[in-house]
């Protein structure tokens, strides 16, 4: 960059450099918050000089304890693919309220395409159809679940962009509309005996590299395509995304449809991870979601937040989760404690946008 | 017909029982800058809006160099070569100076992808900084969101955007209102370069001084009709000629018959 620089009253700016990114702030958090941990291991009565973080047995393996990592963002992965569509609808400055039971409703559908016929040479007691509906490949189950996924967000995206109903109250009622077909679907029986392709999508840490994987996909999309940069637009002046040409409308129905397709996906590895499905899965899930989502930084009002930001709220979450089992305190504690941190990123936020102002 | 790029013939608008906008015909050559004033709620607006496309026009036919024009949408104007700079400025805070100016329009790679078709960011900003020199418009850092930006700053990217697109016609509606004294200059100087370099300008301003300075003709509007034409450049009319004319004492020979 050669003669750039205009006159700007005797200083000279570099006029390409970006600004101070959010996302570090949350990995500071992220790691303040396992130095407590870490921390509170040492100093604990109880405890016995445990560590948190490094792996302290007698046979040295390796520096960090792997088995608690893995635990870490294995429980966050599932809610975490839900908290990846979350994000686009919150910067378009959205909300999606249905993705929990929609997990729920596509694990039974999915799961009711995914069945075995014979489980240890007898007829699977769970089974939901005939027989043409068992031992189907497992692309059959995963496709009819993200087509499930896609046509509820069509419906999300359509009462919100054409119809004008706030996206609080449309994806009120399907929350409860989906909660209701999960139920429906099989009479509120669980749906079991997956095949094993279909459990292979959810065994082991498959759902972190589902996580992982999709992360970096929707973070590429979100960064570096047309597609990204208009659902940020129109988060931030919907009514300037209007002017220079872009249809909203169209734009926010897709955004609704990924954001719906991600949560039925996380319905089909929850119900492949738990190799059942119930209609009361994924209770919570939503409010998680959305929670992650916040807590890495997304603005509720619209146009801010990163992919980046929503995997390291998402860590943090987890890191709560799992910090909190480690010191033995019960799960009442986790939840006041989850509320808080969330309290508290709202807050941070609003400070942050004060002092830029 | 040849150097007449905009032409509007009848041209109205009525937002149910309420006339904005009856029966303008107006007409501008090329290179000429021309002022639309008027009170508040004569039409100014409403006029600006139909002719970019933001709104369907009730009747009425428009031309822009000599070619009919039926525009569905703001993208279908700007495609023609219409840029406009609204009052509400159109720009999305969070995003960057390039992000702005190709908002709707980005330079892309990968055009297969369809809609996750990737963003050219060094085209872009090459651009930006093109555009931004050819203007004169001095902004510190382009990759600084609009958020960060003082209101005359805003301005200037948003006049930088009408300025990146070679454009045939482009269109400010009042666009120092909300400035300081300072930024105002900043921005008459980027339309006195514009004029410079021979590009159509529609300006909707209040501010008389300066449409005595930059323009050569004003349109005057009120209550939604053409009340007066007036070519400035010889000295014929003075400021409070043009304040008769938009407070009702005086109409153009031309227009009595329709008031």
């Amino acid at each position: 960059m050669t003669d750039t620089s205009h006159g700007t009253g005797g200083l000279t700016f570099d006029k390409t450099k970006r600004s101070w990114p959010n996302e570090l702030n949350i990995l500071f958090a992220l790691f303040v918050i396992i130095a407590i941990f870490e921390v509170l291991g040492q100093m604990l009565p109880y405890m016995n000089d445990q560590s948190f973080l490094f792996d302290t047995r007698d046979r040295f393996d390796s520096i960090f304890n792997e088995a608690r990592l893995k635990i870490i963002i294995l429980q966050v992965a599932i809610i975490g693919i839900i908290a990846l569509g979350v994000t686009q609808v919150i910067i378009t400055a959205g909300i999606d309220l249905s993705s929990g039971p929609l997990v729920a409703a596509t694990a039974m559908i999915a799961m009711s395409f995914g069945q075995t016929e014979l489980v240890n040479g007898f007829a699977n007691p769970k089974a939901l159809f005939g027989p043409w509906a068992m031992d189907l490949p497992v692309i059959v189950p995963v496709v009819v679940g993200l087509a499930f996924g896609a046509f509820i967000g069509a419906i999300n995206g359509t009462f919100i962009a054409y119809m004008r109903i706030p996206p609080f109250i449309a994806t009120l009622g399907m929350f409860l509309i989906c909660r209701g077909i999960a139920l429906w679907w099989s009479g509120g029986n669980p749906i079991s005996f997956p095949t094993d392709g279909f459990k292979w999508i959810g065994s082991g840490m498959m759902p972190v590299v589902w996580f992982l994987s999709l992360a970096v996909v929707f973070h590429v999309i979100m960064r570096y395509t047309v597609y990204g940069k208009h659902t940020y637009a129109i988060g931030s002046n919907e009514e300037a995304a209007r002017m220079s040409g872009i249809n909203v409308k169209r734009h926010k129905v897709t955004v609704y449809v990924i954001a719906s397709m991600l949560a039925a996906f996380a319905g089909v590895v929850l119900a492949a991870k738990s190799e059942t499905a119930q209609a009361g899965m994924g209770e919570f899930y939503e409010l998680f979601a959305i929670a992650m989502a916040v807590i890495g930084g997304i603005s509720l009002q619209g146009g801010r937040g990163s992919i980046i930001g929503t995997v390291l709220g998402a860590m943090v979450l987890g890191v709560i989760r799992s910090g909190f089992t480690y010191i033995k305190l019960d799960g009442s504690y986790q939840l006041m404690a989850m509320g808080s941190i969330i309290i508290a990123a709202i807050l941070f936020d609003q400070y942050r946008q004060r002092n830029r102002a | 017909m040849s150097d007449i790029i905009l032409k509007t013939e009848n041209l109205t608008k009525h937002y149910g029982g309420v006339h904005a906008l009856v029966d303008a015909n107006f007409e501008m050559k090329k290179g000429e800058h021309v002022a639309i004033m008027g009170d508040n709620g004569a039409g100014k607006s409403t006029f600006v809006r139909q002719i970019t496309g933001v709104e369907q026009r009730t009747s009425g036919k428009v031309w822009l160099y000599g070619d009919e024009v039926n525009f569905a949408g703001p993208l279908d104007a700007r495609e023609a070569g219409i840029e406009t700079v609204f009052q509400t400025l159109a720009l999305a805070d969070d995003l960057d100076v390039p992000d702005n100016l190709f908002l709707g329009r980005e330079k892309t790679k990968f055009d297969w992808l369809g809609p996750f078709r990737f963003l050219d960011y060094k085209a872009m900003r090459q651009a930006t900084m093109e555009g931004l020199e050819r203007t004169g418009v001095k902004i510190p850092n382009i990759r600084n969101t609009i958020q960060n930006m003082s209101g005359g700053q805003r301005q200037c990217v948003a006049i930088a955007r009408t300025a990146t697109f070679a454009s045939r016609l482009t269109i400010m509606d009042e666009p120092t209102a909300a400035l300081g004294v300072q930024e105002t200059a900043q921005v008459e100087n980027i339309i006195r370069t514009l004029k410079k370099a021979g590009e159509p300008l529609i300006l909707v301003s209040h501010n008389m001084r300066q449409v005595f300075d930059l323009v050569d003709r004003i349109v005057v509007f009120r209550r939604g009709r053409i009340c007066a034409n007036l070519d400035i450049k010889n000295g014929d009319h003075t400021g409070e000629d043009v304040v008769s004319y938009i407070t009702g004492a005086k109409t153009g020979a031309e227009f009595e018959d329709a008031l």
